[in-house]
């Protein structure tokens, strides 16, 4: 867009640039700040294989969400907030994978991404064996029973004025995934099957604990038979037991009705519990990625060694000889230079403070960007 | 006739509910509101000179428009000096309000201490009934003997006005002859004492400025602007990162060495628990079914609902096929029943269960547990 746009001022200006007045100079400067569309998709395209395609429910390669924090003259952002930044992931069909990471590193973000709730800035999104990179609104309707959510708070996330039944129902009609006059024994014995007695079906959310609640979310999410699933903190908001409860609803679903998921979470063990393999997120990038029990065993990035350190553990008599962190999250709209942990690593080196170390595969399936590690 | 619908009330009852809730508040504000209190009423005896708090069969009930919620339904525990103390429940099991009733903060007029005793041990060695001492007396109290931290810092920080002047007010009320400078000097010294480093910045900053662990050390600095005796920290780290949280606990703990205050740690959080507490108190339904030092709890969970709690979380390096969950929920607060309040959850009932509510039984002379498993064990004792 950036170029047309300086292409079509060459060939109708006659006039040299000299000569134009003050205005025009400062617009055209402000203009050129604009951080021109093509930089964001500079890496090469390569597709994923049909095998891997074939393996995979989902492949992210290097997605990217960008959002403006400053504009320009004629509305064009000059300044983003990386909220994602260069994330590449790959969930198999029927696993789980783990999104850990401190608050606004953009575990959130990358799960809306990624359901196409927010539209991304840059990155190819494989879902399913298809290429949906560039699918518009209508199309990502059509996937969208295929893929669904279930969110961290409970009491927010239920419209207070529909029933049980019709939060449900909603979607299973929509995507007409059952005939009309069958609907309501479909969501009665799918609501049974999460826990939650067929005799609700006409009451209000406002008439259930939260546990209760996140149990209608996820007879939600589930209606409309997902391959897909994000889950968005789903336990975080509730108690120790009803969390428990939770969880292995989860996992009985998942074996029963071979889902994928996508768990986000804060809580390290939650997580450890749930998935097979782990991201770990710092700062809107992947720091990173492997097999639970390597990320666990092993870790590798001194941000997760101090994460897994940090995690407080019900034994009296374990030694206190923990990492701590010192600060807090910088802020993602104005990160450090180089690796974006320095500010707060134990181990960081001059030449973190320089240069980005990059994000590669040290074993099979654990990644890792650290310059601790061989860079090539 | 119509069938009586469980969980509703008819308006017969309402009035009824709504006529006895009058009275009592009446009776009960009318007693606190007296001009002269006697001091024998609130001038009381500890019953060990090492504790600096006992509660004491407390009872604090919400008379609410729909029944009597018996949110502390008879707890006793004792608080000893320079330890910490936490009280682990899920939400709704009173854990809250026992802290609240400590510092009289409970909403008023609904709420209200309806029986029992809160012994506490001043700083200069004279004991007092909480439950019982004037208002004018509290308000030297509060702050200053006792303070609490509490759960969210964002709504517990007044918006409107700077981190100062909040932390002034502080000094200003409770330390002797303070004046504008040295309560400024004194609120710097405590942001830096709670490792922040740009004291003077933020001094000057409004709450929405800092970030969440921010505002909880804010929050500690004004709890120990007057080096209280006793730290309530309500649920300190619930909002907070795990790395956040590291560095709270951190915090909390050398600075609990530093002025030799005891800690009230509340929280769900087992794992927080292990590693700050000296003694455990586990709390279900308005009542202390478990109490110990920090090694019996974890090395032997007697309650089963203490066991439930410890196996039904997930721990890092600990792998299971299936989490323990504890079946139901927490019964509702209204109207609960007169046999063990877990029973309808319990996994390890007996035919004794279904008796009255189960008595304490020592395990040993720190450990109790309120079970009908161990009825045997008292017998042998």
């Amino acid at each position: 867009m950036e170029e047309k746009t300086e292409n079509t001022q060459e060939s109708t200006s006659p006039v040299p640039p000299k000569k134009q007045n003050a205005f025009v100079t400062n617009a055209k400067k402000l203009f050129q700040a604009g951080i021109p569309r093509a930089s964001l998709q500079d890496y090469d395209k390569t597709p994923p294989t049909e095998e891997e395609l074939k393996e995979n429910i989902l492949i992210v390669n290097h997605l990217k969400k960008y959002f403006p924090v400053e504009t320009n003259l004629i509305g064009q952002p000059i300044r983003y907030l990386k909220a994602v930044d260069d994330v590449s992931l790959r969930i198999p069909y029927g696993k789980t994978l783990g999104i850990v990471g401190e608050s606004g590193c953009g575990k959130t973000t990358l799960g809306r991404t990624l359901l196409g709730l927010y539209g991304k800035t840059a990155g190819e999104v494989y879902f399913d064996g298809a290429d949906i990179t560039d699918f518009g609104e209508r199309q990502m309707n059509t996937i969208r029973k295929d893929m669904q959510v279930i969110f961290q708070d409970p009491y927010s996330s239920l419209s207070p004025r529909f029933t049980v039944g019709g939060i449900i129902s909603e979607g299973v009609a929509v995507h007409k995934i059952v005939p009309r006059d069958e609907i309501k024994d479909y969501v009665m014995a799918l609501m049974e099957r999460c826990g939650l007695q067929p005799q609700y079906y006409e009451r209000y959310p406002y008439e259930f604990s939260g546990g209760q609640r996140q149990r209608i979310c996820i007879a939600r999410a589930l209606a409309v038979k997902p391959k897909f699933v994000v889950c968005d903190e789903p336990v975080s908001a509730l108690d120790v037991s009803i969390q428990a409860q939770i969880l292995n609803l989860l996992r009985e679903l998942q074996t029963e009705m071979q889902l994928a998921y996508m768990f986000i979470s804060h809580d390290l063990s939650v997580v450890q519990h749930v998935s097979d393999s782990v991201g770990v997120m710092y700062l809107g990038s992947m720091v990173e990625c492997g097999p639970t029990d390597r990320i666990f065993e092993n870790p590798m990035h001194p941000y997760t060694k101090s994460l897994l350190s940090a995690v407080p553990v019900p034994d009296p008599r374990r030694k206190k000889d923990r990492i701590i962190l010192q600060g807090s999250i910088p802020s993602p709209a104005n990160p450090p230079s180089g690796c974006r942990f320095h500010t707060r690593c134990p181990a960081c080196m001059d030449i973190c403070k320089e240069q980005a170390p990059v994000y590669r595969e040290y074993e099979a399936g654990h990644s890792c960007a650290c310059h601790l590690y061989p860079q090539e | 006739m119509k069938e009586k619908k469980k969980g509703y009330i008819s308006y017969a009852e309402s009035r009824q509910i709504i006529k006895y809730n009058k009275q009592q508040i009446r009776y009960y504000e009318k007693l606190k509101k007296r001009k002269h209190i006697p001091e024998s009423e609130y001038v009381v005896q500890m019953r060990d000179e090492n504790n600096i708090v006992e509660f004491d069969d407390l009872h604090t009930f919400f008379f609410t428009d729909t029944g009597t919620v018996k949110a502390v339904d008879g707890v006793s525990f004792d608080i000893p000096a320079h330890s910490t103390v936490g009280i682990v429940g899920e939400s709704g099991c009173g854990k809250s309000v026992t802290s609240l009733s400590l510092l009289r903060l409970v909403q008023a007029p609904q709420g209200q201490i309806v029986s029992g005793a809160i012994r506490y041990r001043m700083k200069d060695g004279s004991c007092y009934d909480i439950s019982k001492v004037p208002q004018e007396m509290m308000e030297r109290i509060s702050g200053k003997e006792i303070s609490m931290i509490f759960q969210e810092p964002m709504t517990s920080l007044n918006p409107v006005f700077t981190i100062g002047y909040q932390l002034d007010e502080v000094s200003l009320l409770h330390i002797e002859g303070a004046t504008k400078e040295t309560a400024r000097q004194k609120s710097i010294e405590m942001l830096e004492l709670v490792g922040i480093a740009n004291a003077e910045g933020v001094y000057k900053s409004y709450p929405h400025e800092l970030s969440g662990g921010m505002r909880q050390r804010v929050m500690i600095a004004m709890a120990l602007c007057c080096q209280p005796n006793l730290i309530i920290a309500d649920e300190p780290t619930t909002a907070l990162d795990v790395t956040i949280q590291a560095q709270i606990l951190d915090l909390l703990r050398g600075l609990k060495e530093k002025f030799d205050s005891s800690i009230m740690l509340i929280t769900h959080d087992l794992g927080v628990i292990a590693e700050m507490a000296d003694f455990v108190v586990v709390m279900y339904a308005g009542k202390v079914i478990e109490a110990g030092n920090v090694f019996e709890i974890f090395d032997h969970p007697s309650h089963p609902y203490t066991i439930g709690l410890l196996r039904s979380k997930p721990v890092i390096n600990k792998k299971v096929d299936e989490l323990y969950c504890i079946k139901g929920r927490v019964p509702s607060a209204v109207d609960l029943p007169d046999y063990c309040y877990f029973k309808d959850r319990c996994d390890r009932c007996t035919a004794a269960c279904g008796g009255k509510y189960p008595e304490f039984v020592w395990l040993s002379p720190t450990h109790k547990v309120a079970c009908h498993l161990y009825d045997g064990v008292k017998e042998e004792n």
